[in-house]
């Protein structure tokens, strides 16, 4: 892995494999670098190692799950900076909190189709974190009933 | 009686015998006069003396009278007298001493009985005699005094003092007689008079002198009152029968001299005799003024009583009518038991008048007897003022039991003896039969007590097998919906790969797809998306149901948020050939709700109107309903419209009213069911106005400020 690259590195992590996979192969076809971790211990290895440009975390995880993982990674000076995008099947209240209380930058719900993820991926990467939780827009654009 | 003196001289026999004789006469004799005779005739046949004299003191007159005399010539005893006031009278003065004096040569100034002036005085008095009582003058003896005439004297002077001591007695005695019958005259009430044959009074006791004399100090009124009274009385006795009969009856008018008024007198006169002193009338005033003023207070007390009686007599009356009225049978009977009075509903217990039936009569004696046998325990119980007891009585007519209740009090004369016995009868029949309803009602009470008992012990019984069931309804409830949500996220995961891998396909990631690949990707893109929507509804309504959706609360502009929701759906919009606009009214204010919930009803009335209007137009207003404070927010469609019976089913879950398959319109059915319970969440609405064929429009009505729960 190189310290300079044209392609921001997404680190998706998530333990259902074709999920993993969906994401992965869209961020590539979308033209990002994408490393894969399938739970938050190999998350805060793999974001410590690899300093992607930005985190898609699952919250639902084995060993580690993404809050705490969250939590390390956003306790670290060194990986502080990386926006973590929590990204959840759980639309019950208080899902969304504990993950901005965690640290997360962003929170999507799933099901998210890989376009509505890359462009929120994208609004982060382009705007500092903390910034509005836009994640909403890409649960409300899934909602007609 | 004076002690008889023994003579001290012996004497001769003849002499001695004489002398014996004479004490003896003088022993037995009242008489002074004939004492003095006798003792001076005794004197002159036994002694030398020629002239002698006894002179006596008469009390009344303090004179000393001559009472005896021998040989002095007539003139000089006649009318001859000496006053003891005379003191230097030489009688006066031998009549204080104790001696016999000899008086010689007396002047002839002083007058004595004697021829000569020379005489023995010997002074007539008993040894306790202080002052002689009388004299005894002798002559003829010289100035030597006779024995004889001395021991004559002495005799005399005790048969003096005796008879003197006597007489006085006897006046004392005859004034007391005298005193008494006075005031036996005097207590007698009726004036009593003792008259000559005129009328002139001799005697009157004091109340015959109050009619008949006027004190010194009377008044002319007085005076001439007692005047008329006399002569009315001596014209009365003058008239009157009194020289033929024994004893006279008329009456007599008088004035009472003190009063002036009239008074009436009976007068009875009789004639009494006395030989000496004439005939005197003795006259007796009865006063019947008063008698007659008694007899007019008899005749008013007479009539008095005839109207006390008529009184009692209506007091009777009276007394019977209320007695009558009294509904409660009342007797008095005598101390035997017998009735003596009794009110109109006892006489027809105890003696059922013109009742002739034999059995009748039978219950009027049973009656009868039973009262006799009460009043007789009554009568045992005398101590007591008020008894109280049960009879068994009967109704004479009907022989219906009757049971009462007796109160006998006790009337009791003057003396205690005891006279009545009233009796009260109250008809316990009703009582009984009251006490016999209460008890039954009592029951009947103990027993629906007993009923609620037992109803509210199974009710609370049931009751807590209703919280234990809704504990584990509760239980059951939430585990469902946790289920629920575990189950949502579940098949979210999958379908997440399934729409996604069918986005990556249509967007050529994985190389171009032909366009019958497309058609059938599509179908799974669409079919993908439905499934999605009804497991984001039924995790939306889970979620209400479990109380895990909070309200949000800020405070909006309800024009923003319209505008918010129709550029949502403005790609939805734009394809439809339907005219959607706003109408907001005026003077909105903010709400204080939860912007994404109604926000969420609205997208969805919204596009519900988009979706059943093939054409025409669909409006969204706004307006303030100040009356409520609440905001009402309609959309109005002029699409297919919901017949009426229809329109309440609209609200209910997996309802959609084209039964073929809501793919034709699309939704999950579950819509109006969310919004319904997002809107009661919010404390508001929904509400649907609605025809067939001619729209619909539905009604949210939020409260401008939302009550947090």
């Amino acid at each position: 892995m190189t310290t300079t690259r044209v392609q921001p590195l997404v680190l998706v992590v998530e333990d259902y494999p074709d999920a993993r996979e969906m994401y992965a192969a869209y961020l590539q076809f979308s033209g990002f670098d994408v490393a894969e971790a399938t739970n938050g211990l190999e998350a805060v290895e793999k974001a410590e190692a690899l300093m992607p440009d930005i985190i898609l975390m699952d919250l639902a995880l084995p060993r580690m799950d993404g809050w705490e993982a969250t939590r390390r990674l956003k306790s670290n000076d060194q990986t502080r900076h990386i926006p973590v995008v929590a990204l959840t099947g759980h639309a019950l209240a208080g899902h969304a909190e504990g993950a901005r209380q965690a640290g997360c930058d962003a929170f999507v719900t799933k099901p998210c189709l890989p376009d509505a993820l890359v462009a929120e991926i994208r609004r982060l990467l382009e705007s500092p974190p903390g910034g509005d939780d836009t994640g909403r827009g890409a649960r409300r654009s899934m909602k007609r009933t | 009686m004076p002690r008889v003196a023994v003579p001290a001289v012996p004497v001769p026999g003849f002499e001695a015998e004489a002398k014996l004789a004479l004490v003896e006469f003088l022993l037995t004799s009242i008489d002074l006069q004939d004492s003095a005779r006798r003792a001076l005739d005794w004197l002159v046949a036994h002694s030398p003396v020629t002239q002698a004299v006894v002179l006596i003191v008469e009390a009344v007159s303090n004179e000393m009278l001559l009472v005896a005399e021998h040989g002095v010539p007539n003139s000089a005893v006649v009318d001859f007298a000496v006053s003891r006031a005379d003191a230097m009278h030489p009688l006066v003065e031998a009549l204080s001493s104790r001696h016999p004096v000899f008086i010689e040569g007396l002047s002839s100034r002083y007058r004595v009985p004697l021829d000569a002036r020379s005489f023995h005085a010997i002074p007539l008095r008993a040894e306790d005699d202080d002052v002689g009582r009388g004299l005894l003058l002798v002559t003829g003896t010289g100035p030597e005094l006779e024995g004889d005439a001395l021991w004559l004297a002495r005799t005399l002077g005790k048969q003096v003092s005796r008879l003197a001591s006597r007489q006085s007695l006897a006046e004392t005695r005859f004034g007391q007689e005298r005193m008494l019958l006075y005031s036996i005259i005097n207590a007698v009430t009726d004036p009593i008079l003792l008259t000559d044959t005129e009328g002139k009074l001799i005697i009157a006791n004091s109340h015959a002198e109050k009619l008949f004399a006027a004190p010194e100090e009377a008044s002319e009124g007085w005076r001439r009152a007692v005047g008329l009274n006399n002569m009315l009385f001596s014209a009365a006795l003058s008239t009157s029968a009194v020289g033929t009969a024994e004893l006279a009856r008329r009456e007599l008018l008088l004035v009472d001299p003190l009063e002036g008024s009239d008074l009436l007198f009976e007068l009875l006169s009789s004639r009494a005799k006395d030989e000496r002193q004439g005939t005197y009338v003795v006259s007796i005033l009865r006063n019947v003024t008063d008698l007659a003023r008694a007899k007019e207070e008899i005749e008013e007390s007479y009539r008095t009583l005839r109207i006390a009686q008529a009184e009692v007599r209506d007091e009777r009356h009276r007394l019977d009518l209320i007695i009558d009225s009294v509904a409660d049978p009342i007797l008095v009977t005598d101390e035997e038991g017998d009735i003596v009075l009794m009110n109109t509903p006892a006489e027809r217990l105890f003696n059922a008048p013109g009742v002739e039936n034999e059995a009748a009569l039978r219950r009027v004696q049973g009656n009868g007897a039973n009262l006799t046998s009460f009043v007789s325990n009554v009568l045992t119980r005398s101590g007591e003022q008020r008894y109280r007891g049960e009879i068994q009585l009967a109704d004479p007519v009907s022989g219906r039991p009757l049971p009462v209740e007796a109160l006998a009090g006790t009337i009791l004369s003057e003396q205690g003896e005891l006279m009545w016995v009233v009796t009260i009868l109250h008809d316990l029949t009703e009582a009984i039969e009251k006490a016999r309803l209460y008890e039954q009602l009592k029951e009947a009470s103990q027993e629906l007590e007993k009923n609620v008992q037992e109803a509210t012990a199974e009710l609370a019984e049931q009751n807590e097998l209703l919280r234990r069931q809704h504990i584990a309804l509760e239980q059951a409830s939430a585990l469902k919906s946790q289920f629920l949500a575990n189950m949502s996220h579940e098949f979210r995961t999958p379908l997440n790969a399934i729409l996604g891998y069918t986005h990556m396909l249509l967007n050529n990631v994985t190389g171009q797809v032909t366009d019958p690949q497309r058609k059938s990707l599509t179908r799974i893109d669409s079919n993908s998306r439905h499934l999605l929507a009804l497991i984001n509804d039924i995790l939306d309504i889970t979620r209400i149901e479990a109380g895990r959706m909070p309200l949000n609360i800020t405070k909006f502009g309800v024009p923003d948020l319209v505008d918010e929701v129709m550029s949502e759906l403005e790609p939805i919009i734009r394809r439809s050939n339907i005219a959607v606009e706003s109408q907001m009214g005026t003077r909105l204010p903010p709400v204080r709700s939860d912007r994404q919930k109604v926000k969420q009803i609205l997208l969805n009335l919204l596009s519900n109107a988009l979706k059943f209007t093939p054409s025409g137009s669909v409006t969204m207003s706004a307006a303030y309903d100040a009356r409520g404070n609440q905001m009402v927010l309609a959309v109005r469609d002029t699409g297919v419209g919901i017949a009426e019976e229809d329109q309440a089913r609209v609200f209910e879950d997996f309802r959609q009213l084209d039964s073929s398959p809501a793919r034709g319109y699309g939704g999950t059915g579950l819509g109006l069911s969310i919004c319904r319970r997002l809107a009661h969440m919010l404390g508001g609405s929904i509400e649907l106005d609605s025809r067939l064929g001619q729209g619909s429009t539905f009604t949210l009505r939020i409260p401008v400020k939302v009550k947090r729960r």
